[in-house]
């Protein structure tokens, strides 16, 4: 162990992890809320998912130190989950066939 | 290395000058750190295969699927509350989350105990997930009857997606809670002072293995935010 790592590291003030541990506090609150005041329809799924990325970046830029990350790290990481994107829409499509091939022949085509 | 960090180019010409550069990529990260981070991304990928083949076994059935807001409500005292113990899951974990943080802050600030006590209760926090996890189960297939292949409330492949889903996160957090453990313990001996040699990999660490766990105990959270949102809100 040299002398430089011996040093204490500079950290982020406890305030800052305070604060994103009330917000977090506050959106998973929110995102209960949906449920029990029980939205419904569009209003329910993009409070669901705005709430959800949300707590998911506080989390990754702070909790995670994303934030005081280089670019390079930043990059590497976040760039393929482009991928998965793709794929949910590449499936939602699939799954689209295929609830219509089931409702064609299993309930329609039955009778 | 981490001391000239501050001379090296920011932002985008930081990412071409890290990449174009001599032997190191990722400028000030130790390598166990940078392998924690692709480790989690191929876990993102896992995880992100279960929720969308969740969302496609879900959308592609005809039968109506169980409401989540009913099929994991609890009595309390008479009264009807839903989602009640997914919300309490949620916050012991986002509070165990926020002393993985700040047991890594004090790693680094050299205070050993505190950080020990920080490490000791994220796993005391985990552990309690992991039991009301295990409570919930319990109560799924004993009381309600669901099954991997039918449940009383709907669509079948219900009981599929969700012993798969949370049995996978659920074994994320179990493992995690092992490592909480034995990190306390090391932190509280002062293993990543002294150079003690670990009994694993029998090398010697530093603070930053406590960042490491923290990244994959904060992933843990971070999975738990989109099965909250997909599996017990939607």
């Amino acid at each position: 162990m040299t002398e430089e790592t011996k040093n204490k590291t500079t950290t982020h003030g406890l305030g800052t992890y305070l604060w994103i541990w009330g917000l977090l506090f506050i959106i998973s609150g929110f995102s209960y809320a949906v449920d029990y005041y029980q939205f419904q329809g569009l209003l329910r799924w993009s409070l669901i998912i705005f709430f959800m990325f949300a707590k998911a970046g506080l989390i990754m830029a702070f909790f995670m130190h994303l934030l005081w990350e280089r670019y390079a790290l930043i990059n590497v990481l976040l760039w393929p989950m482009t991928a998965i994107a793709a794929f949910i829409f590449m499936m939602a499509a699939e799954s689209q066939y295929t609830v219509f091939t089931r409702l064609f022949y299993f309930v329609a085509g039955s009778s | 290395m981490s001391n000239n960090l501050s001379n090296l180019p920011k932002g985008f010409k930081g990412l071409t000058h890290d990449f174009s550069s001599d032997q190191v990529t990722f400028k000030g990260v130790k390598w166990g750190k940078a392998m924690m981070w692709i480790f989690l991304l191929s876990d993102t990928f896992i995880f992100s295969c279960f929720l969308i083949s969740y969302m496609s076994a879900r959308s592609s059935t005809p039968i109506p699927w169980p409401n989540a807001s009913e099929v994991f409500a609890l009595e309390v005292f008479g009264v009807h509350v839903p989602l009640l113990l997914i919300a309490i899951m949620t916050f012991v974990l986002i509070t165990s989350s926020g002393t993985m943080a700040l047991a890594v802050k004090f790693g680094y600030e050299r205070k050993r105990k505190l950080c020990a006590l920080f490490i000791f209760l994220t796993a005391i926090g985990g552990l309690t997930f992991v039991g009301m996890q295990a409570f919930e189960w319990s109560k799924l297939i004993f009381e309600e009857g669901i099954r991997p292949w039918s449940n009383p409330m709907g669509a079948n492949q219900f009981g599929a997606i969700f012993f798969m889903v949370t049995g996978f996160h659920g074994t994320h957090v179990t493992i995690g809670v092992i490592f909480l453990f034995i990190f306390a313990r090391k932190t509280w001996r002062g293993d990543f002072e002294s150079g003690k040699r670990g009994f694993f990999t029998s090398m010697k660490s530093d603070y930053v293995a406590i960042e490491i766990l923290g990244l994959y105990w904060h992933f843990v959270d971070l999975v738990w935010v989109f099965i909250f949102a997909f599996f017990y809100l939607w």
